[in-house]
């Protein structure tokens, strides 16, 4: 289970993830379907990300904030281009401003996930992010790098916390 | 950070220049070993004018350096340079293995 392959296209601005997991399709699909899932696991746990709107089908739209450990937060929309239960989404991600509108400025991300049956009870994930430019790269990057140095601070201090509540 | 430590036209630049297979061929020739303009020419299956204008593109994107010596114009790879651009998809790359990582958590709960 997990990672099986990564690559990076420099030339098309293009990243795929290719990984697998120990549950059968329809159940990895949840993972995306259902906005009390996905926030789990779509910002780190010192970013968590709460989805306020998921209407989680073709042309439908998301809109989420991610709130930082010093309560800063960012704000992002996603709209599906394709959902297509339970083997393929499509989707525009996208930073917001405080109102939750798009800002253009900031260009988007462009993913693709599909689902596939590897074996019964084994799923392969495939997702592809290509990015409108490299500055957009960039500006994403800033945000993830700075997640994950906080990440892995967070995730000591919870540790260190459920060791003293016990 | 590394990434701040490159302007957005400097990325830019850095994309460009690594966006052609010409290119990104002369770069790893470069590397670790240098060659005069005309020697990198006999490889590729254009004219000396053009492998000279691909040079120039990674010159600008700090990718490779070139030095005049006697008649010889001598490519070097910038391996920095090559570092920072890597790093840039790998940074992109960590926030999703620890995504991965996460789902995998809720999956096994079940």
């Amino acid at each position: 289970m997990g990672i099986i392959s990564t690559d990076r296209d420099l030339e098309a601005l293009s990243f795929t993830l290719v990984a697998e997991f120990d549950a059968a399709v329809g159940r990895v699909w949840q993972i995306w379907e259902d906005p009390r899932q996905l926030e789990r696991w779509w910002g780190p746990p010192t970013w968590p990300a709460t989805f306020e709107k998921h209407d989680f089908r073709q042309g439908g739209s998301a809109s989420y904030y991610m709130t930082g450990p010093e309560g800063e937060v960012s704000r992002g929309w996603w709209k599906f281009t394709a959902v297509e239960a339970p083997s393929r989404l499509e989707f525009d991600d996208g930073f917001a401003d405080e109102s939750g509108a798009p800002v253009d400025a900031m260009g988007e991300t462009h993913a693709v996930v599909t689902l596939q049956e590897v074996e019964a009870g084994r799923t392969r994930m495939t997702v592809t992010s290509s990015f409108e430019s490299a500055d957009q790269l960039q500006q994403m990057l800033e945000m993830g790098m700075e997640e994950g140095m906080k990440q892995a601070m967070g995730q000591i201090d919870g540790i260190l916390a459920e060791r003293a509540s016990v | 950070m590394v990434v701040d430590q490159l302007s957005d036209s400097e990325v830019d630049l850095l994309f460009h220049a690594l966006a052609d297979s010409t290119r990104r061929s002369i770069v790893v020739r470069a590397i670790g070993e240098e060659h005069s303009v005309s020697a990198l020419a006999a490889h590729y299956a254009m004219s000396f004018a053009a492998v000279q204008k691909h040079v120039a593109v990674l010159e600008r994107a700090a990718l490779v350096t070139k030095e005049k010596r006697g008649r010889e114009q001598i490519v070097r790879a910038n391996p920095e340079a090559i570092r920072r651009a890597r790093q840039l998809l790998d940074e992109y790359e960590k926030i999703w293995r620890q995504r991965v990582d996460r789902i995998a958590d809720i999956l096994a709960e079940d």
